[in-house]
């Protein structure tokens, strides 16, 4: 027998919301340097808060293999706006594109649009609806739909389009909506961008696990992860990639993580209640995320200061988590499909594949 | 006062319009490259931004064009969201202006304007937002709220969702805040909203729009800061200069309060004939024989497959009596069988076929500069002397080098003659457009 075992290594992603917008390419240039396989846009409304997907588009040419993943609501957006926004992201960005799908639970994000303020159930009965309209409209072009026949003058090859006709369920709680479609951009590069929830959004009753890709997942402390990240492989089966979500603040710039604690909590516009948080050295740090990368597929750090914890991180805790073999190298042009592990997207219209299958292969 | 006296500012400018749908662009050239990879765009803009362009636009479909039920096969189509697109574009250029082309009638007013002052603020001040309405129903198949609004009360719609906007980006009361909450309650929708973003190094977005009806300039010439004109060639340009300064001046705005830069299409050579044979050549690939056939079934109702697209015009009568719309294409329905009487007598006339019939009807005969690249930029500087427009929206007819002998060749031709921008002014749009710094409007100091 070996004496080493085969070890799992995962991904890290990094919450990128402290870069507000004046500092965006560098510092999502500073992560892919870093090794982080993934950057985050956060969008719950803010003072100064710049739209999410729009800094994801922003970073998407200046960088190479990190992903960018902002927050969509699913709520009190129009779901074919949502859809075709995505989809120019990850044009923008060559693949690199992901969706983390929220759904908005305050009355103030229902005022603005004049809306009927949504809660309890129906949120995930919103979320749920507005990804399977981004999934249809994604593969309502083929990917070969685009031929640019000489001979017969055709651009496109209409059998290879399709009509979305969504219909909301009929126990959908809000007012019910149809998409017709196809979509007004041709299938994005990664055909179906992955999709990301709240763990807590995804389940029986909930958003079908099937619809989502990867989950983030919080508890309350450190030690808790562990045992939440079991419960949630338990409950939602191995179809899913698990994130854990963990605040950090990091001993800096000769100043103690205990000492900065207080004030970067204060400056942390990430910080959120019931998010596990690690105060502490470099060293500690990597300890805990290669415990816990055991556990989860990847952890998404909230970084107290983004400057700050971003260069200990690069510094430190990257290259002796890369040293121990716990993260996945990077892979150059990657997709965020191939960051999650994930097969390349079937196209549930697909002429082709329904050929393939017909044909017994 | 000379508030009321237009002032022509003696020079033109360019914008760029990456289409991105219809039979403008042509595909069939070996050199036609990819429509939605982000390297067109950023060959496109990046050579713009190197002419000195002030503006690059992106236009905006909410539903493919259909011909006889099913999507339009024959031209280019499939683009990608302007905002998206454009914040991507604002990491690689440095000045060139924005535009997104936007709806009124499928987005909500809080959401849009939050959008672009994103769009403005990670661009440093450049974005702009060109003003579209719609009222159909079958657009509004991919909305919540569906079709919800008549064709009549599409500017009025326009007009409130364009003010709340306005109030949205004003109700910061010094450039770093605090907001002030924006309220309104229309007949269609209600906002309350509390704006989180600051304002711009430009203020706010610069606005564009095109509506051409009586209605639609007089909607421009209240609010907006520049014409997306279709009225390009010369003497329609100085009239249509000569209604909009009259509109600006009753709606109690200077009369060089708004500027207007038409749409155009440049198709230029060393010299005349050449530039003459390149003109055949466009057009041969813009309209093939194939689509040639289509223009005529969207209004026939029915297949003419079966006609030689360099024959006449069919004998056979439309099947609908009334035009059903073409989808997405923005024809409205003069009766089919008067129309197709009216055609076939003109082609006849004329001498026409199918082919040459269909390609007189949509190539923009008025918009198409055609020739040497001196003769062109002797006749555009005529354009400056008198302030006909401000600028041209040009659209290459070719993706992603449509541009390039424009700048290589005419740019620098225009710039002999002291009518064209030899550098950018600044780094924000309105800077570079020459337009005044917005007033902060007292409404949105009340709730």
């Amino acid at each position: 027998m070996s004496t080493f075992e085969e070890r799992k290594a995962g991904f890290l992603a990094i919450e990128l919301d402290g870069a507000g917008y004046e500092n965006l390419a560098a510092a999502v240039l500073a992560a892919e340097s870093a090794g982080f396989h993934v950057a985050t846009f956060k969008d719950t409304p803010a003072a100064g808060r710049v739209n999410a997907l729009q800094r994801a588009a922003f970073t998407g040419p200046v960088t190479r293999n990190i992903a960018v993943v902002p927050e969509v609501d699913t709520v009190y957006t129009e779901p074919f706006h949502v859809s075709t926004q995505l989809a120019s992201l990850d044009y923008v960005s060559g693949g690199r594109a992901g969706w983390i799908a929220t759904a908005a639970e305050s009355p103030e994000a229902a005022a603005a649009v004049g809306r009927a303020f949504v809660q309890g159930g129906a949120l995930a009965q919103e979320a749920a609806a507005s990804i399977e309209v981004s999934r249809r409209l994604w593969d309502s072009w083929e990917d070969d739909a685009v031929i640019r026949d000489v001979a017969t003058g055709r651009y496109i090859d209409v059998d290879k389009l399709h009509y979305a006709d969504f219909e909301t369920p009929s126990d959908f709680a809000g007012p019910a909506y149809s998409v017709k479609g196809p979509s007004i951009i041709p299938r994005p590069l990664q055909g179906q961008l992955p999709v990301v929830a709240a763990a807590s959004l995804v389940g029986e009753g909930l958003v079908p696990v099937e619809a989502v890709d990867a989950v983030l997942l919080t508890a309350p402390t450190p030690e808790l992860l562990t045992a939440e990240i079991r419960d949630v492989r338990a409950r939602l089966g191995s179809s899913v990639a698990i994130v854990a979500e963990l605040d950090v603040v990091l001993d800096a710039r000769g100043q103690a993580a205990e000492s900065r604690s207080g004030s970067a909590h204060e400056a942390a516009p990430a910080q959120e209640g019931g998010r596990a948080r690690f105060v502490g050295s470099a060293a500690g740090l990597a300890d805990l995320l290669d415990s816990l990368l055991q556990e989860a597929d990847g952890v998404r750090l909230h970084p107290a200061v983004l400057d700050v914890e971003l260069e200990e991180l690069s510094r430190l805790v990257l290259p002796e988590l890369r040293r121990r073999g716990a993260l996945s190298p990077p892979i150059q042009d990657g997709t965020f499909r191939h960051v999650l592990g994930l097969a390349p997207a079937e196209n549930r219209y697909s002429t082709t594949a329904a050929a393939t299958v017909a044909a017994g292969k | 006062m000379t508030r009321d006296i237009f002032q022509p500012s003696g020079r033109i400018q360019f914008g760029i319009f990456f289409q991105g749908v219809n039979s403008g662009t042509i595909w069939k050239a070996p050199e036609a490259g990819s429509q939605t990879d982000f390297e067109s765009f950023r060959h496109i803009a990046q050579t713009a931004e190197r002419g000195k362009f002030a503006a690059f636009f992106l236009g905006e479909g909410l539903r493919l064009r259909e011909h006889l039920g099913r999507p339009h096969a024959l031209d280019v189509v499939g683009r990608p969201d302007a905002q998206t697109m454009l914040a991507a574009l604002a990491a690689v250029t440095k000045n060139i202006g924005l535009v997104a082309t936007q709806n009124t009638t499928y987005n909500d007013p809080s959401d849009l304007a939050h959008r672009l002052s994103s769009l403005d603020l990670i661009s440093g001040g450049r974005a702009a937002w060109n003003i579209v309405t719609t009222d159909n129903a079958w657009t509004g198949a991919n909305f919540r709220r569906g079709g919800y609004l008549d064709h009549a009360d599409r500017y009025k719609h326009a007009e409130a969702f364009v003010e709340t906007a306005k109030r949205i980006w004003d109700s910061w009361e010094t450039p770093i805040g605090p907001a002030r909450r924006v309220l309104h309650e229309g007949q269609h929708y209600t906002v309350d909203v509390t704006p989180r973003l600051p304002r711009s190094a430009q203020y706010r977005p610069v606005l564009f729009q095109a509506g051409d009806s009586p209605d639609g300039r007089d909607f421009a010439a209240r609010q907006a800061d520049v014409i997306f004109s279709a009225h390009p060639k010369f003497d329609d340009a100085v009239e249509f200069r000569r209604d909009i300064v009259a509109r600006s001046i009753a709606a109690g705005r200077g009369a060089n309060a708004v500027q207007i830069m038409p749409a155009s299409e440049f198709i230029l050579a060393a010299t005349d004939q050449e530039a003459q044979e390149k003109k055949a050549w466009v057009r041969s690939l813009q309209i093939g024989p194939q689509q040639a056939i289509a223009y005529l079934e969207q209004f026939w109702g029915r297949e003419l497959s079966s006609y030689d697209p360099d024959g006449p015009l069919p004998e056979i009568d439309p099947v609908v009596e009334e035009t059903s719309e073409t989808r997405g294409s923005g024809f409205h329905g003069a009766k089919a069988r008067q129309l197709a009487d009216q055609w076939r007598a003109e082609a006849k006339d004329k001498g026409l076929s199918i082919r040459q019939f269909v390609t007189s009807k949509t190539a923009r005969i008025d918009a198409t500069f055609t020739g040497s690249y001196t003769a062109v930029a002797d006749h555009l500087a005529e354009y400056a002397r008198v302030g006909a427009v401000d600028g041209f929206n040009i659209s290459p007819w070719l993706i992603p080098t449509g541009l390039d002998d424009i700048v290589n060749h005419l740019v620098p031709e225009l710039q002999e003659r002291g009518v064209y921008p030899a550098e950018y002014r600044g780094t924000t749009l309105r800077e570079n457009l020459g337009l005044e710094t917005p007033v902060r409007s007292e409404e949105s100091v009340h709730i």
